[in-house]
């Protein structure tokens, strides 16, 4: 028992303390990648490349001065960027991240939580990350948060369905919601080069994942509940100091474990095809982190790429894309994907 | 342990439940609704039916409660909140919803005096595949009907809404 | 400039001695009286042999020792005929009231406030007369010659202006959704900090909006009263600040007109290439601002370089970036710098590759092409009924340029299209500005190919051009025609005149009356962003409030040249 909690334990620190660096490291590669695109430096004084800028912004952030707006709603204003943070903290729990290893003769999968319902409960932690959008939007009493707000509920329910569609195709031929069962069963190779990832044969319902994704984490070309040039800043635009950085982290965490979801989902998870994992634990805890962590980086730099190269949607573009397209792409690859299964063709 | 959270739950449940209906904002109702919603979950894991307990964050509290949230914020409030204050039918709603409480609570105790309960679910039985087993032969016109009927409510909201925005068909929802 | 026309079966329909053709003016121009204004202008805009149909400019001047001691001016231009006409209506101060033309141009209803702000002539019939550049706690009208130029007024909190936008229809209010009044502007991202629209919104479609402007009024022409000539330049270059040079050339070739001077070769060769580069400035800052209110940030850093490497022209020219005030009257401020052909070939190779890049990135973007086909459309006939000019009415189809259509300075000695899209709409408004700024680099590269002319590059005349400062120290001549022109100005014989050029967005004239005097009598702009923003709220109603933000990017809306 007390094993288990101590193991559960450092479980939860290793990934928080990932997720938490991922913040200042995002920062940095995206006002980088943003400045490379662009044409332009970036950030270059404070540190070596400007490496000790997010802690530059950190600070400036908790100097900054929090100001509440006297007409706000006080409670559901303060609670809003908490919830921000809360899905992101907990999804990650679910993402497998390295084989099972035997520590002291004891089997210990390398997930926080192992349990039966895996990717649903996953999936029914991130959908709550919607409140604090709404909440924000609501509480600020300012017309363009409210505007944000009502954007970011009805944009996130949409892409929500297109998002379950598409991770629902991708379980199937598993036949288990075990994001772990997910990775073992993408080990091996097709015809000896080509890894057994779920991209291949469910490229549609990847690129249905990834749109989805996009919507999901406000991204452009998906940003329009925060759009700028067009609602100032949205949702959290009475928004200052520590609360905005909350959302601000909130946005990227949730980024990286939709990554994590998407390498799993997609990509083979923490695993990699000719690569044999050590028979120490610690050696293996490493490979399998490393692996996947590589992919999820990956990941966030194609989300950073495609941010500084696309428009922005007009909403009823976005529901039409939505509701239009991608559900029923969605289906479709559920069909499809169902029906090669059976044929046993995965 | 168990008994500690239990309590914690239940009462976290009852309480935001009350506060549901006493609240004069609606955007708090909702908000204690999800509060409900995600306490009966947990109540749900802890009664060995983990599936059940996702799919009703990811369903209600997800999906649903987030248009609920949606329409109170596109509607005036002030002025809703005017309209349908007191009247017959709020009597009328108390009065249903009463019964039905009585209804429940009645039935549970009836069991519990007769000690008649139902077979009692073991974990293996709500466990998913046998769930889904069951569902697909034991339970498949049920389930089939379930579609059709919720199918008709998609064709009739359909129906419903493009009726007020036939000037406009560009403009969706 | 355009020959007189008589329209003889116009005027024998109205009564003897109502209009009253004015010779020797640099354009043909009636006096009218104001009883037959409404039917002459409506006449004027349908007769098969008029054909008025684009509103150029309003404006009001003040002679406070005639009886009648306003004139309201209103300069009119056919662009199927190319021909323009003057309409000067006469009005007393007891009753200084006109009729409205806004049922016969649109684009008379802002013009007709202007001048109701400033001078205080009536517009019967207007729909909506109240100031528009002055604020509401303004009193008197600052551009009558009696009104104190040092004159503030306070705007309190108690006469600020809550603008109510007018539902055009008032339907059952059916649905529960109630609408929504949002405040886009000026403290807003995409209204530049100077520009305000208050829009009723059904949900994110706006049903209904109110333009308010005037946040950046300086009143430019009244402190164009207070100054000598030459003086007036630097505040030239606060109107279109994106291409201030265009105003300094706009304004320098107009007095030059008055004073029948022409600018030496070489400062005209400059000029245009000088004024093409600033044309290229601009296309890039407007369609900068377009991607960038439509969320692709990267196209503005991309178009924003252009700008930055032509600055340095600019500096190396003149020593100012922004505000270049190098137009003189008579020439430019200061000799070409000796590098002048090499870095403008340097810009001519640097410039192609960024708007090929944004090209690139959004021109064939299916995100892009969504967000601004067909978006804010406007046909042609619309468009010139507003008043439209430039590159936003060639996006609808009418190929009115006035450097083709007028050519000056060395344009007719080039070879060079004028774009043209049919659409009308915010892509095709990118699409012509991409394509004008590479006409551009086409004239550029051609003028360039044709040399430099050498000699001066002010004009000899001593009652024009400052003398050298060699001469003004060592010869008593020089010396005093240095006094003269530094103490009294240039002296512009009595007239007026009407010159226009090809500004960044649309043509751009000056209207200037002298009295013989060193200070202007009267300077007005034809500010070609004011006629088009006056169009705002037609071109977003039954839009999103995206489409709002992008439309308003595309039209290219200057504030400085909007509010004066």
């Amino acid at each position: 028992m007390t094993q288990e909690l101590i193991t559960t334990l450092v479980k939860i620190t290793l990934w928080l303390v990932v997720l938490l660096t991922t913040v200042p490291v995002m920062v940095w590669v995206e006002r980088r990648a943003s400045a490379f695109i662009q044409d332009r430096r970036g950030p270059n004084r404070v540190g070596p490349l400007g490496l000790v800028q997010p802690l530059a912004d950190a600070l400036k952030f908790i100097f900054k001065e929090d100001i509440t707006p006297t007409a706000a709603d006080r409670p559901l204003y303060l609670l809003a960027p908490l919830l921000a943070v809360l899905p992101a903290l907990t999804t990650f729990a679910l993402i497998p991240f390295g084989p099972d290893v035997v520590i002291d003769g004891r089997t210990v999968p390398l997930i926080v939580a192992d349990v039966e319902t895996g990717v649903l409960l996953l999936l029914a932690l991130a959908s709550l990350g919607v409140y604090s959008l709404v909440m924000a939007g609501y509480s600020s009493n300012n017309k363009y948060s409210l505007f944000g707000g009502i954007r970011a509920s009805s944009q996130m329910i949409s892409y929500e369905l297109a998002l379950t569609l598409a991770v629902l195709a991708a379980l199937i031929p598993v036949g288990s919601f075990r994001l772990d069962e997910v990775v073992l069963y993408q080990q091996g190779t097709w015809l000896g080069f080509l890894p057994r990832w779920n991209v291949f044969p469910q490229f549609i319902g990847f690129m249905v994942f990834l749109i989805a994704a996009f919507a999901e984490t406000n991204r452009v070309p998906f940003d329009l509940p925060e759009a700028d040039s067009e609602l100032v800043a949205g949702y959290h635009t009475e928004y200052s100091s520590m609360k905005f950085a909350l959302f601000f982290m909130g946005e990227y965490m949730s980024m990286a474990t939709l990554s994590a979801l998407a390498a799993t989902l997609y990509f083979g998870g923490w695993h990699l095809p000719g690569v044999r994992f050590s028979d120490t634990w610690y050696w293996a805890l490493a490979q399998g982190f490393g692996i996947l962590l590589m992919k999820v980086a990956l990941f966030l730099l194609f989300f950073v790429w495609v941010r500084w190269s696309f428009p922005r949607f007009r909403f009823d573009q976005l529901m039409r894309l939505g509701w239009k397209v991608l559900l029923p792409v969605g289906i479709f690859n559920l069909v499809l994907v169902a029906a090669m299964t059976l044929a046993g063709w995965l | 342990m168990e008994i500690g959270v239990f309590l914690l739950f239940a009462l976290l449940a009852v309480t935001s439940a009350l506060v549901v209906v006493v609240h004069r904002n609606p955007v708090y109702s909702v908000m204690s609704l999800v509060v409900t919603l995600v306490s009966t979950a947990v109540l749900f894991v802890m009664l060995g039916a983990p599936f059940l307990a996702a799919l009703q964050v990811l369903v209600y509290t997800g999906a649903i409660l987030v248009l609920f949230l949606f329409v109170i914020m596109l509607l005036n409030i002030e002025r809703e909140t005017q309209r349908t204050n007191g009247g017959w039918f709020k009597k009328l709603a108390a009065l249903i919803s009463a019964a039905i409480f009585v209804a429940i609570v009645g039935s549970i105790s009836l069991q519990a005096y007769t000690g008649r309960f139902l077979e009692a679910l073991t974990p293996e039985s709500v466990a998913i595949e046998p769930l889904a087993r069951e569902l697909f032969s034991t339970y498949l016109l049920p389930f089939e009907i379930i579609g059709l009927l919720l199918l008709a409510a998609v064709v009739g909201a359909t129906v419903l809404a493009r009726k007020q925005d036939a000037v406009s068909p560009e403009k969706e929802r | 400039m355009p020959t007189v026309t008589a329209t003889p079966p116009l005027l024998e329909r109205y009564p003897e001695g109502s209009i009253l053709p004015q010779e020797g003016l640099d354009q043909p121009a009636w006096v009218v009286r104001r009883e037959i204004l409404e039917d002459l202008a409506r006449d004027l805009r349908d007769h098969p042999e008029t054909r008025f149909d684009l509103l150029l400019d309003l404006c009001g001047v003040d002679f406070p020792e005639r009886s009648e001691r306003f004139e309201a001016v209103y300069h009119l231009f056919s662009v199927t005929r190319k021909e323009r006409l003057r309409l000067k209506v006469p009005v007393s101060e007891a009753e200084p009231v006109l009729p409205s033309l806004v049922d016969v141009w649109k684009g008379a209803n802002w013009f007709e406030r202007e001048a109701f702000d400033l001078f205080g002539l009536r517009f019967e019939g207007h729909p909506n007369l109240r100031r528009i550049l002055t604020h509401e706690g303004f009193q008197g009208h600052p551009l009558r010659k009696d009104y104190d130029p040092a004159r503030r007024w306070v705007l309190t909190e108690d006469k600020v202006y809550r603008p109510r936008p007018q539902q055009p229809v008032e339907e059952e209010d059916e649905d529960l959704f109630e609408r929504m009044t949002i405040n886009i502007g000026p403290s807003h991202p995409a209204m530049h900090g100077t520009l305000r629209v208050v829009a009723t919104l059904d949900g994110e479609t706006i049903d209904a909006s109110e333009v308010e402007i005037g946040y950046l009024h300086r009143c430019f022409e009244k402190m164009s009263e207070t100054h000598t000539w030459q003086q007036v330049i630097p505040y030239t270059d606060r109107l279109n600040y994106c291409s201030s040079f265009i105003n300094n050339v706009a304004y320098c070739r107009t007095v030059e007109q008055m004073l029948g001077i022409e600018a030496p070769p070489r400062a005209v060769w400059a000029r245009t290439i000088l004024s093409e580069f600033s044309r290229i400035m601009d296309h890039c800052v407007c369609n900068g601002s377009v991607l960038v209110d439509a969320g692709a940030l990267t196209n503005f850093w991309y178009l924003f370089q252009p700008r930055e490497e032509i600055y340095g022209l600019l500096e190396a020219c003149s020593g100012a970036r922004l505000t270049v005030a190098y137009g003189r009257i008579g020439g430019l401020a200061a000799d070409l710098p000796p590098d002048f052909e090499d870095r403008c070939r340097r810009l001519l190779e640097t410039i192609p590759p960024f708007l090929d890049d944004v090209d690139a990135l959004v021109a064939h973007n299916r995100i892009f092409l969504d967000r601004s086909v067909g978006v804010a459309a406007i046909s042609g006939e619309e468009a010139v009924n507003w008043g439209w000019t430039g590159p936003c009415l060639r996006a609808s189809g009418v190929g009115y340029d006035v450097r083709k259509a007028y050519p000056y300075d060395l344009y007719d000695t080039v070879e060079w299209e004028m774009p043209v899209f049919q659409g009308g709409d915010v892509y095709d408004r990118y699409r012509v500005r991409m394509a004008e700024a590479r006409q551009s680099l086409a004239i550029i590269r051609q003028l360039l190919d044709s040399g430099m002319p050498e000699g001066p590059v002010m004009v000899e005349d001593p009652h024009v051009a400052l003398p050298s400062k060699e001469a003004a120290y060592t010869q008593m001549e020089s010396m005093i025609y240095h006094f003269k022109l530094i103490m009294d100005g240039i002296q512009v014989p009595a007239g007026e005149c009407y010159s226009m050029v090809e500004g960044a967005n649309g043509e751009l004239g000056f209207y200037i009356v002298s009295d013989g005097s060193g200070k202007p009598y009267r300077v007005k702009v034809r500010p070609p962003c004011f006629p088009i923003f006056s169009t705002f709220s037609r071109l977003i109603r039954g839009g999103t409030v995206s489409d709002a933000i992008v439309t308003l990017g595309g039209l290219n809306v200057i504030a400085g040249e909007l509010d004066r």
